[in-house]
């Protein structure tokens, strides 16, 4: 039993890619349930937008979305295991703050910008954040909503009531009985409270947002080439989007003659995946097995899903969102 | 001469039927004055007042098929809708197994049937060869258990990786491992507690006294959270792992107390007897203090287990994915997102619990009449 609880991996100094190689796949801290983002469905296969960032690293690897093992983690031990090694890549729904990013972690890049936003009743006929002066807002203890739901509210010196509860159910139970005027929380989590009301065609989400929360990935400092290969395979998958390659389409744009952008992606042109420790390929196989970005977010949370959340701030930057993908070449 | 002494005993005749029949039962039972009648009246409105909406929740307006938390919308289902029993039944897998792997599943239930047996070997009181009962539970499931749940490629069983484990499956391990650590372990150190050595008396007592003392949600976050970052980097203990050994160590320190307690109330002259008779310290203890003592401690052995079965929902709070865990997961699926699903989940989750404690309560209060029956005859 000892044997198999107790496993010693390659002494840290040979890097994380080394060790991801050697051990034969990828260790991902996830959430353990968030909606959209990592959640294991009726079979017990995890999925998510999460879930799928883990899945593209380790088809980058290994030419395998499933060489991944994920490791549920509460909010609480989610840092100390990337710190202590124990996960390789940490992507849970995180929020890269000052403070965070200088706890020996970085987080390479935005995979979600998400904030702060509320709930209302269509009837009320409420356009916009400012017309909930003198509301009561109905929230979750314990969270930064709370905080910066005061700095905005005072900032613009409107007044408002807070009526806050332990955990969502409560929070959710309250807004629909008519205790409170709106339901606030982040914006990601709001489209699938709003699915769980009696009637979701009652409830709008307002399109204004209080809050910046970038969702990032961590990994642990002081690992240049991993944070690297975490970076770019989240600009691989945004890159891919803007050049218009997808799961879909992937043969037919090798076949046909495609632009320089897209040639450099599929590794047609160039050796830049060797640059990164990965093969020449990298590219090409994370939207293979896992897809662009676009395909990503539409099948976890976007218009194939339950949760329909709009792309938003999350379009590519050529569609007025402020994904951004630095070019491969 | 006549004889007077009867050669044969009398043929048992049947019990005279009780005064007065049923109606009797009750006025002697439920009506035997004006208190107790308005007790039994307060208590039968009181379950004309549940019984009903709860009935109608759990069975009469209860949506029993579907495929999406669609079906469990009143709007959708054009009536009233109470618990929502098709998303039960679209989880059960996840909530049973967790993410083990669908094609290994008989693996589990082969651990389950294994357990199940050996338990029920163990515990029924006229089983033949009740020893070797115990045997298969406290070392041979341990070992076969844990081959099996996590494989052995050199025996052709995949490995199945402890992360994937969850649901049942993992409150069943973790409450068995915590009870089959236990038992050895308490009579173990309470005996040392006991001793007359002072290195192992104090031994135990400093044991024991560490374990009552941290609570256990300490002792998981330390397992889970700080543990990794105290030990070498390149060394890593499963996570499922350390709060099982965590949860083991705690519960044997209750334990050991429950068994004190007996050992205390046995009385000195039973070993002096035992000496007298010759007997080693070792069969003193083991066939004449031991079996009175855990005779009385029965009640205290099985309100331990009950709890330890219960705190093993604290394992979800660290990140390890048991029956509770996995409900919430579930719950947070968009596709069964419904109004009346986190409540059936929880009803599921109550029901559940209940199940496994009361059959436990159940078990010692038969263990206890039978231990009992040879008092009441004296």
């Amino acid at each position: 039993m000892a044997s198999a609880a107790v496993i010693v991996t390659p002494a840290l100094a040979d890097g994380t890619l080394a060790q991801v190689k050697a051990r034969g796949h990828l260790v991902c801290g996830v959430s353990p349930g968030v909606a959209g983002f990592s959640l294991p469905d009726s079979a017990g296969e995890w999925r998510g937008l999460d879930v799928d960032f883990c899945r593209a690293v380790a088809a980058a690897i290994f030419d395998d979305p499933k060489a991944v093992r994920f490791v549920p983690l509460s909010s609480a031990a989610r840092f100390t295991a990337v710190q202590s090694g124990e996960v390789d890549v940490l992507a849970r729904n995180t929020t890269w703050t000052l403070s965070r990013d200088t706890s020996a972690m970085n987080f390479p890049a935005i995979t979600f910008f998400d904030g702060q936003g509320f709930l209302v009743r269509k009837a009320r006929g409420i356009g916009a954040v400012k017309d909930l002066d003198r509301a009561t807002v109905c929230l979750q203890q314990g969270t930064t909503t709370e905080l910066n739901l005061a700095d905005w509210f005072r900032t613009r010196g409107l007044t408002y009531r807070v009526v806050t509860f332990a955990n969502s159910e409560q929070t959710l139970g309250a807004y629909e009985s008519g205790r409170c005027d709106a339901y606030s929380t982040d914006k990601s989590s709001l489209y699938g409270e709003r699915l769980r009301t009696a009637d979701p065609e009652e409830h709008v989400i307002l399109d204004e947002t209080i809050s910046k929360e970038p969702f990032a990935p961590a990994v642990r400092q002081g690992d240049d080439q991993w944070r690297d290969i975490v970076a770019w395979t989240h600009y691989a998958m945004l890159d891919a989007e803007e050049a218009g390659i997808g799961q879909a389409n992937l043969e037919a744009m090798r076949k046909s003659a495609p632009g320089p952008d897209a040639r450099r992606i599929l590794g047609l042109e160039g050796r830049y995946g060797e640059r990164l420790g990965l093969t020449v390929d990298w590219a090409e196989r994370i939207v293979r097995h896992v897809g662009n970005y676009g395909e990503v977010f539409s099948r976890n949370v976007g218009e194939g899903s339950p949760l329909k959340v709009p792309r938003g701030l999350n379009a590519l930057w050529t569609q007025g969102g402020l994904h951004y993908g630095p070019p491969i070449r | 001469m006549t004889r007077f002494v009867r050669s044969t005993p009398v043929p048992p005749r049947p019990r005279p039927p009780r005064p007065g029949g049923a109606f009797g039962w009750l006025r002697e039972n439920l009506l035997s004055g004006w208190g107790n009648a308005l007790t039994t009246l307060a208590i039968l409105a009181l379950l004309a007042w549940l019984l009903p909406p709860v009935l109608r929740f759990l069975v009469v307006d209860a949506v029993w098929t579907g495929t999406s938390g669609e079906a469990c919308r009143p709007e959708v289902a054009g009536r009233p809708v109470g618990a929502c029993w098709a998303f039960v039944a679209d989880k059960i897998g996840y909530l049973v197994y967790g993410s083990y792997p669908v094609g290994e599943r008989w693996r589990v239930n082969l651990v389950f049937a294994l357990a199940a047996l050996g338990a029920g070997w163990m515990l029924w009181l006229d089983a033949p060869r009740r020893g070797l009962g115990a045997v298969l539970v406290f070392a041979v499931l341990p070992v076969v258990g844990f081959v099996l749940l996590a494989g052995a490629p050199r025996l052709g069983l995949g490995s199945v990786p402890t992360g994937l484990w969850g649901g049942m499956l993992v409150t069943f391990v973790v409450a068995l491992t915590g009870i089959v650590a236990a038992l050895p372990l308490g009579i173990l150190l309470a005996l040392g507690r006991r001793s007359r050595l002072p290195v192992l008396r104090y031994a135990c007592i400093g044991f024991i006294e560490f374990w009552r003392g941290v609570p256990l949600i300490t002792v998981l976050f330390m397992a889970n959270v700080m543990l990794p970052l105290f030990l070498p980097g390149d060394l890593t203990v499963d996570r499922l792992v350390r709060p099982l050994v965590g949860i083991a160590l705690f519960a044997s320190a209750y334990m050991a107390e429950v068994v004190r307690g007996g050992l205390q109330a046995i009385p000195e002259g039973q070993s002096q007897a035992a000496a007298a008779l010759g007997l080693t310290r070792v069969q003193t203890l083991r066939h004449v203090v031991l079996p009175q003592a855990l005779k009385v401690v029965v009640p205290g052995i099985v309100n331990t287990l009950i709890g330890l079965f219960k705190d093993t929902t604290l394992v979800s709070i660290v990140g390890i994915a048991d029956f509770i865990r996995v409900l919430e997961s579930a719950r947070a699926d968009p596709r069964w997102s419904a109004p009346m699903v986190p409540l059936t989940a929880y009803v599921f989750a109550g029901l559940f619990y209940f199940a496994f404690c009361f059959l436990m309560a159940r078990y010692a209060g038969f263990i206890e009449r039978r231990l009992a029956a040879g008092d009441r005859a004296r």
